[in-house]
């Protein structure tokens, strides 16, 4: 095999004052946004598992479960954690969907311009409503 | 320097990431069934409360799906905090403290999460 490349080229991180700058096109935007929501889930993992304690151990902690979302705790108002809560069903409605995607243009090897522009603006369309729609189950 | 890329790259038994790549993907369609799974047994008919939301996490086999879930979790949750450490870490001794401590998490999350999911 001939030698295509001489010197690998070298790819430094824009800066992060330079940020507000960039023009982020719609597939880039969700590639960031799968990051960032990762993150989020992977930082909040206990309270997850905090929750997931509570609503299922007994019918006691299934009332400190739901007395969290309405009387709140630790002088923390209900509508905070629901505001939490929000954050995390929007981290993984979006990381869920992007996933998809993602496994998607795995199988089908979709690597169009097209289709990635395509799907990451039905990923963006697709995880506003169902964040609005979890969110006002959640608050309603 | 000497070039280790391309043809010439080093062969170290490492597999470029291949193996970290695809256990990502299969533990991300894992973690996805266990979605579809608590999404339709939510929508089956009956009251949504504590009788009906322990019950589904009483049968073995949603326990056996939700452990492959949490072990999923894990090695899904290292790879992505890894690309994220090597991308924006470059101080070596910074990114393998920072490794280190991910793997701490990530342990600890799902000893604690086995355990509320085998004590019920």
């Amino acid at each position: 095999m001939a030698d295509t490349v001489k010197q690998p080229p070298v790819y430094r991180n824009i800066h992060i004052t330079q940020l507000p700058h960039y023009r982020l096109p719609a597939p880039g935007l969700v590639s960031i946004l799968h990051r960032i929501s990762g993150a989020l889930l992977f930082v909040m993992l206990p309270f997850v598992i905090w929750l997931f304690d509570a609503s299922i151990t007994s019918e006691v902690s299934y009332a400190q479960f739901t007395s969290l979302f309405s009387a709140g705790w630790g002088g923390l108002p209900g509508w905070f954690f629901k505001l939490v809560a929000l954050a995390l069903i929007w981290a993984y409605v979006q990381h869920f969907i992007a996933g998809l995607r993602h496994i998607y243009m795995d199988v089908t090897h979709a690597t169009g311009l097209a289709f990635g522009r395509g799907s990451a603006i039905a990923t963006l369309i697709a995880t506003a409503i169902l964040t609005i729609a979890l969110g006002a189950k959640l608050f309603i | 320097m000497a070039q280790t890329f391309g043809s010439k790259r080093t062969v170290v038994g490492a597999h470029y990431g291949l193996r970290d790549w695809l256990a990502q993907r299969v533990t991300g369609v894992v973690m996805a069934l266990f979605t579809l799974a608590v999404i339709v047994q939510i929508l089956l008919p009956g009251e949504m409360g504590y009788d009906k939301w322990a019950g589904m996490f009483s049968r073995q086999w949603m326990k056996v799906l939700t452990f492959i879930t949490i072990v999923s979790l894990l090695w899904h949750a290292w790879v992505g905090v890894r690309d994220i450490l090597m991308d924006y870490v470059k101080p070596l001794g910074t990114r393998l403290a920072l490794q280190v401590a991910t793997i701490v998490w990530l342990v600890g999350c799902v000893g604690w999460a086995v355990q509320v999911l085998w004590r019920l």
